[in-house]
């Protein structure tokens, strides 16, 4: 039988090394991917509380955040790609200056 | 243990090991290619609880689409220099302990401390889920349905915009 | 224990038996394959040219917007699929006298359109566009004239029995 609580493991699993990637990691693409792993993480959960519920709104709320997540990594992505061609780095520690 | 638990420790092993994979490895590319892993796993777990259409929606948008955004960006921003792209840790004392001291909170609350025996109901979940949320994507959560639309829309608009090239900025 | 959740397990077993199968080919072929490489085997076009340079090619930014788009319209069709399968329901249609049906079709143009109008700027701005190489034509003189190439060309063609005679 599969508990809620096997669900809640495995999404504080994600959650926490997806946390301390995003703290440990220099490289910008790195620090996304454990912000993926959180997402994740927490729609784990989501998915978790709505099997015990008839109007699955985990489900529908899921779907929303891996839409919500799609974008924010499209954003992401191009803001490393402008700040890799200005600074000629993805680390993100190097770039000190905000003035463009 | 039935077998629906035992292929669940199979999928939730392959998640949390190829996450800590991502945590330990240094190569830039064997971590996308873990996390890709790792996501297969997740849908996986999704089907396990009855969510089939967000494990479909996982595989589509996460491992068909986020993840090869993910390797494009990763290409864009590499040296070519013909090595494998590495990459440092700092902050490693505090990281490690912010994680594990989650980790341990979390679980000892799930675990011993909190009482999910109301959540627990005979209520059926609703028989075909994709037409569930379908019916309610065009009724209960239409508002969220449409400006799902225009985010996304401010997305595309926004990162085209970031990432186009500008020439006369860089001489 | 749904009937969608076991239809998946169906999927598994394709999975799981993908895996062996290949996984065994492999290990099968593994076994019982002679190894005696040497350096002309070893390189990646056995007779093809060789490759220069590394594996790991800048890619052109313009690969990132087109991603970006594909990304775009396939969120899209995750939200289009649970549509399809209830828009057109007789039961609803007829419960709400012929309203849900108008309501969900208009609800779904707006969508669609809202996203095509992402589509519409990125391909106005020029996102979409190839910087093509431009193709110079040279200034190259010949000393023998472009008839008497098109003459042999006229006289070596397939329909030189057709011409009429002179």
């Amino acid at each position: 039988m599969i508990t809620l609580q096997h669900f809640l493991i495995i999404g504080i699993s994600l959650f926490s090394i997806g946390l301390t990637t995003v703290i440990i990691k220099k490289n910008a693409i790195l620090v996304l991917l454990g912000i993926e792993l959180m997402l994740n993480g927490a729609n784990v959960n989501l998915i978790g509380f709505s099997t015990n519920d008839p109007q699955i709104q985990g489900q529908i709320f899921s779907l929303f955040v891996i839409v919500v997540a799609a974008a924010e990594a499209v954003v992401a992505l191009a803001i490393v790609v402008r700040v890799y061609q200005y600074f000629n780095t993805s680390n993100v520690d190097e770039p000190k200056e905000l003035k463009g | 243990m039935n077998w629906m638990t035992t292929i669940f420790y199979f999928f939730g092993a392959i998640t949390v090991l190829s996450a800590l994979g991502i945590l330990f490895t240094r190569n830039v590319l064997h971590a996308t290619f873990l996390l890709m892993l790792s996501f297969f796993s997740v849908a996986g777990i999704y089907v396990l609880g009855n969510a089939s259409f967000i494990g479909v929606t996982q595989l589509l948008i996460y491992v068909g689409g986020i993840l090869i955004l993910m390797v494009f960006g990763l290409m864009l921003t590499t040296k070519l220099n013909g090595k494998a792209l590495v990459t440092e840790n700092h902050n490693r004392l505090i990281g490690v302990l912010l994680g594990t001291v989650f980790f341990s909170i979390l679980s000892y609350i799930i675990i011993f401390s909190a009482n999910f025996e109301m959540l627990k109901s005979n209520k059926t979940l609703p028989e075909n889920a994709v037409e569930f949320i379908g019916i309610n994507l065009m009724s209960n959560y239409l508002i969220p349905f449409e400006i799902a639309a225009i985010l996304l829309l401010v997305a595309l608009i926004g990162a085209a915009v970031i990432s186009e090239k500008r020439k006369e900025k860089q001489e | 224990m749904s009937n969608e959740t076991a239809s998946f397990g169906e999927i598994l077993i394709y999975l799981i038996g993908g895996i062996v199968f290949i996984s065994g080919g492999l290990f099968t072929a593994w076994i019982i394959r002679p190894k005696r490489p040497n350096e002309e085997k070893l390189t990646t076009y056995e007779s093809g040219e060789d490759p220069l340079g590394g594996a790991w090619g800048q890619v052109n930014i313009r690969f990132y917007v087109i991603a970006l788009i594909f990304l775009l319209f396939e969120v899209e069709i995750v939200f289009l699929f649970p549509w399809a399968t209830v828009f057109g329901r007789e039961e609803l249609i007829e419960a709400t006298d012929g309203l849900w049906g108008w309501v969900a079709l208009s609800e779904m143009f707006v969508f669609i359109f809202i996203l095509a109008l992402g589509l519409a700027y990125a391909w106005r701005k020029g996102y979409l566009e190839w910087d093509k190489p431009e193709i110079k034509p040279s200034d190259f003189k010949g000393p023998v004239p472009t008839e008497k190439y098109n003459a042999i060309n006229h006289k070596y063609s397939k329909f030189t029995s057709e011409q009429p005679k002179k």
